[in-house]
């Protein structure tokens, strides 16, 4: 052996015996155990990293109010909490939609848009005195009613499903629309709800 | 002393190895005079190690729950040096964008990817997508009002990936609406999940530049030879140095130079934000990326709607196939950028767009601007002498905050032209059908209808005001003489 401190030329072993049963029957046997104890544990990891598709969505009808808190002709910012949320959601928990309640010479009751442009999701601002939606990001506009107006936007605003119950308006609410995930329709309307 | 310090030294080095592990590492020879060009893939590293350092401090504070992340970030702010800190994470996250890109164009126009070196130049290409990765992350997790809506201006970009799309936004978002599972899958990604493949990449790039040594610089007519290119290899080393110490000056110089770059930007700005809370009840929110996406920000606002899902989709994945495949289809031949113009054009046409639009995106002027009819007065110049009809004309202007889109002498949105001499380009009947019917009147243009939302007599005033917006002494624009 040779001492630490000079530097030693690597030994070469020869392995020239070859491997028998007993070593082999434990590599393979090894292989195997190692192979499915990998598949049972990518089981839970994996389907953990998948749950969001996995998830039921939780929609609901949620309330935004009386009919009477919204004036005909006009179009009104509000809130409110996400059917889905948790604890730890603090004010991302919340979501703001504008509720227009059509003039009297319009056909209808309410149209109710997501606050997300349909561009790429930034909110829009409304401006009463210009009938408009605006939206900061890249320019998207659009008319009270919810109609891309100019700018980027491939379609209209996103438009919520509503009813009036019991004198509430309310909508059916859950999830972040996006292009291929619009807005849903309530699984069964219920009878003698208004829907838009 | 200095003999027993000796022995000790003898005694670690028997027990550790690591001297004869790293010397023939660090004292790896290279090709002689590699001059400046070569420094940026070391500052690009220096900068990704004090992103780790200061990036493990920061997480010390920082509390990745969207009902406390906000609040841990002022905590940080206020926290002795916590400021300081997350200006310098902050700064450097620049900087290391800055010194990859300059890295890899250098790389490119010295002609180093070429033979032997392409899997250098591939795992380069992977880095390059893990640090943009860890800038987008890195954003979100500075949980504040733009950060919010980046994270849903980043589902509504993977939403649009036809079928697929909804899944991949579950994904990113983590649940339906964005909340506690988006804000702790970000923090996973920029925490563990990125760094650590950058790491790994890292490594291999770096064992990479060992086994194939550093390029030597490029000569104008000397070819990228597969065959004969090992023997001529020898030759450049044989009249080079070991990196270590003789090379490495210039680096440990310009390494140097950036962190204190680094320390005096982030001093003099201060940390970046938090803006305002991630509310998403409160939308007056004017949300913008950092710099680094800042074109690619402006490209989505640009781009035509037709094109714009092949823009986000398709454009990301060609640019990514055009870098995977460039050292296979210039594998060999010149390596020097003054034989290769269409190398050097090349960079040259990207760092010139990439800058423009990165100015345009900063400037974007396609936004409207949201408190300009209430926050801008019409010059008084336009309003002298002019009727009683005229001037309810401007206030209409203001009121129905055309302002947001069209400029009065420059102040004002830039969406649509500046109207301070419209009455120079268009006639009573043109500004009244303009008005009215708006973009779809015209064949270009991109302006709302406003039939609906004014009365006649406000159009008329309007008009008429528009009307009389022109320099003195020039004549109204007149009905061409060519029929319609």
């Amino acid at each position: 052996m040779s001492h630490p401190t000079e530097p030693a030329t690597p030994v070469v072993h020869p392995f020239t015996q070859p491997p028998d049963r007993r070593t082999l029957l434990e590599y393979w046997f090894g292989w195997v155990l190692l192979g499915l104890s990998t598949v049972a544990l990518a089981v839970p990891i994996v389907g953990y990293l998948l749950s969001p598709l996995l998830r039921r969505k939780q929609e609901a009808w949620v309330k935004l109010g009386a009919v009477d808190d919204f004036p005909r002709g006009e179009t009104r910012i509000k809130d409110f909490a996400n059917p889905d949320r948790t604890k730890l959601d603090g004010v991302t928990g919340r979501t703001a939609v504008y509720v227009r309640r059509v003039g009297p010479n319009e056909d209808g009751d309410f149209q109710v848009f997501a606050v997300n442009c349909a561009h790429l999701g930034c909110p829009v601002s409304w401006f009463p005195q210009a009938g408009l939606f605006m939206c900061p990001c890249h320019g998207g506009v659009y008319y009270k009613d919810g109609k891309r107006a100019s700018g980027p936007p491939p379609r209209d605003l996103f438009k919520y499903s509503h009813r009036v119950e019991n004198g509430q308006l309310e909508i059916w609410a859950g999830h972040l629309p996006t292009m291929y995930d619009d807005l849903r329709e309530p699984p069964q309307p219920q009878v003698g709800g208004k829907r838009s | 002393m200095n003999a027993r310090l000796t022995t000790a030294g003898k005694w670690l080095e028997s027990r550790l190895g690591l001297v004869a592990l790293i010397r023939p590492l660090v004292q790896h020879p290279v090709p002689a005079n590699l001059g400046w060009a070569y420094v940026f893939g070391s500052a690009t590293m220096t900068l990704f190690a004090l992103q780790i350092v200061t990036g493990v401090c920061l997480a010390m504070v920082y509390v990745p729950a969207p009902d406390q992340a906000y609040e841990s970030l002022l905590e940080l702010n206020a926290t002795t040096l916590g400021g300081v800190l997350r200006a310098i994470h902050n700064t450097s996250a620049s900087g290391m964008i800055l010194m990859l890109l300059i890295h890899m164009s250098q790389v490119f126009l010295w002609g180093a990817y070429k033979y032997p070196r392409e899997m250098t130049w591939l795992v380069g290409v992977v880095l390059f997508l893990l640090t943009f990765g860890l800038g987008f992350s890195g954003q979100v997790l500075r949980w504040d009002q733009t950060a919010y809506w980046s994270v849903g201006v980043g589902a509504s970009m993977a939403g649009r990936v036809p079928v697929l799309g909804p899944y991949l936004v579950d994904l990113l978002v983590g649940s339906p609406n964005i909340g506690a599972h988006t804000l702790s899958r970000f923090f996973s990604l920029h925490v563990f999940i990125l760094p650590g493949l950058l790491v790994l990449f890292l490594v291999l790039h770096l064992y990479l530049v060992l086994k194939h040594g550093v390029s030597a610089p490029p000569v104008p007519g000397k070819l990228d030879n597969p065959a004969t290119y090992h023997e001529e290899y020898e030759k450049e080393l044989a009249k080079g140095q070991p990196f270590f110490p003789e090379a490495a000056g210039k680096d440990l110089i310009f390494c140097g130079l950036t962190l204190l770059t680094v320390l005096a930007v982030a001093l003099w700005t201060g940390p970046d934000g938090p803006g305002e809370p991630p509310d998403p009840t409160l939308i007056q929110s004017n949300p913008r990326p950092d710099w680094y996406f800042l074109p690619l920000f402006a490209l989505l606002a640009l781009s035509p709607p037709e094109y714009e899902t092949f823009i986000i989709l398709v454009l990301p994945v060609v640019a990514i196939l055009v870098l995977v495949l460039l050292p296979f289809v210039s594998g060999s031949g010149e390596r020097a950028p003054s034989r290769r113009p269409v190398a050097v054009l090349t960079v040259l046409v990207f760092f010139v767009a990439y800058a423009v639009l990165g100015w345009l995106g900063y400037k974007s002027p396609w936004s409207p601007v949201m408190d300009a009819w209430s926050s801008d007065p019409v010059p008084f110049h336009l309003l002298e002498k002019r009727t009683p009809l005229e001037l309810q004309g401007a206030v209409v202007l203001q009121n129905k905050q055309c302002r947001n889109c069209h400029a009065l002498d420059g102040i004002g949105g830039q969406r649509g032209p500046d109207l301070t001499d419209v009455g120079t380009r268009l006639t009573r009947d043109q500004l009244r059908d303009q008005v009215t019917l708006g973009g779809s009147n015209m064949k270009s243009g991109n302006m709302p209808a406003y039939g609906d939302q004014l009365n006649p007599a406000e159009i008329e005033a309007l008009v008429s005001f528009l009307t009389k917006m022109r320099p003195k002494g020039q004549a109204p624009a007149r009905t061409p003489v060519t029929p319609r």
